[in-house]
């Protein structure tokens, strides 16, 4: 717990920056994709974009990368929970 | 939950070497665990309503299409770069704080408000725009639209909005926050409630992550 509290003291406030930079930047290529002729792919490919942006919010700004392990455990379970409502969901309407 | 229990006692433990003695119960760990599960509600609240729009956008992925190019892409690419800058000057101004350079640490937080306000205005303007176009739930030229358009709208400010209200609430909890790190009730030692609220403002660029992509970008 010390070692990892200690972690998060010396956490350098360019990381942070690091980590603005790439979500502008997958914002731009986000943006930018939607002007191509992807249209099939654009929504997946979106989502997908998305999906890594709130990857690096939750792991970085959200501190869950210097946390104990138990957080990221808490968030896994969330997703699956999450994840089992959208399938259950689908299966629903797919067969109505 | 015997996980949660252990990790609790744990941290009780640790939060004593921590910074010193924590005197009145103070329990970090703890506080965070109770902030996470409340994120979990709101990530289940937002959810539901973005397994609703999957569904319609199944169903209606044309008229969606259609709904999606009434949006400006440019105005919610800004507001997109503004709350990704509101979070990075949030995690900054809780980085400063725990380095105990306390006035930083107020200038990040005003700066954050400050994305918070200017996100609410550009949404304030774009929403009058739809308002004198026609477009909001029940205007009769809505109402003379497709059913997927309708629904889209429906579902649009429903949603932004629901989302503008948590950037409300996330303004003067961020105020709270500052002014408790002026009065040093929030200091290096004893900062949880400045993290909790920077949890909060992080969920609520997350979701924004989401709607930005699902209603600007599908035309």
């Amino acid at each position: 717990m010390n070692s990892r509290t200690e972690e998060r003291h010396v956490v350098p406030d360019s990381l942070y920056v690091w980590v603005w930079v790439a979500l502008l930047s997958l914002t731009g290529i986000t943006v930018s994709a939607k002007y191509t002729d992807l249209q099939h792919l654009a929504i997946f490919a979106a989502l997908l974009i998305a999906t890594a942006k709130a990857g690096l919010v939750v792991l970085y700004f959200m501190h869950v990368r210097f946390e104990k392990p138990i957080f990221a455990v808490m968030i896994l379970v969330l997703l699956a929970t999450y994840g089992i409502y959208i399938g259950l969901t689908f299966v629903d309407y797919a067969n109505r | 939950m015997a996980d949660a229990g252990a990790a609790r006692t744990s941290a009780a433990g640790a939060g004593g070497a921590e910074g010193g003695a924590h005197a009145g119960g103070y329990d970090p760990m703890a506080a965070k665990m109770g902030m996470w599960l409340f994120l979990f509600t709101e990530v289940l609240l937002f959810g539901a309503l973005f397994i609703v729009y999957g569904v319609y956008l199944h169903g209606f992925t044309w008229q969606f299409r259609q709904g999606s190019a009434r949006l400006s892409i440019p105005v919610g690419a800004v507001n997109t770069a503004i709350l990704l800058t509101s979070s990075l000057t949030m995690a900054l101004a809780i980085a400063a704080l725990r380095r105990a350079r306390q006035v930083r640490a107020l200038r990040l937080l005003f700066a954050t408000v400050g994305c918070a306000g200017a996100f609410l205005a550009i949404k304030a303007f774009e929403w009058a725009g739809k308002f004198t176009h026609g477009v909001y739930p029940g205007a009769g030229f809505l109402l003379e639209q497709t059913k997927g358009e309708i629904i889209f709208f429906g579902l649009y400010f429903t949603m932004t909005g629901l989302h503008a209200l948590h950037v409300l609430v996330g303004i003067p909890l961020i105020l709270w926050g500052a002014s408790r790190a002026r009065t040093g009730a929030v200091n290096p030692e004893r900062c949880v409630f400045l993290e909790n609220a920077g949890l909060y403002w992080h969920l609520v660029d997350l979701v924004w992550i989401y709607l930005f992509p699902l209603f600007y970008l599908i035309s």
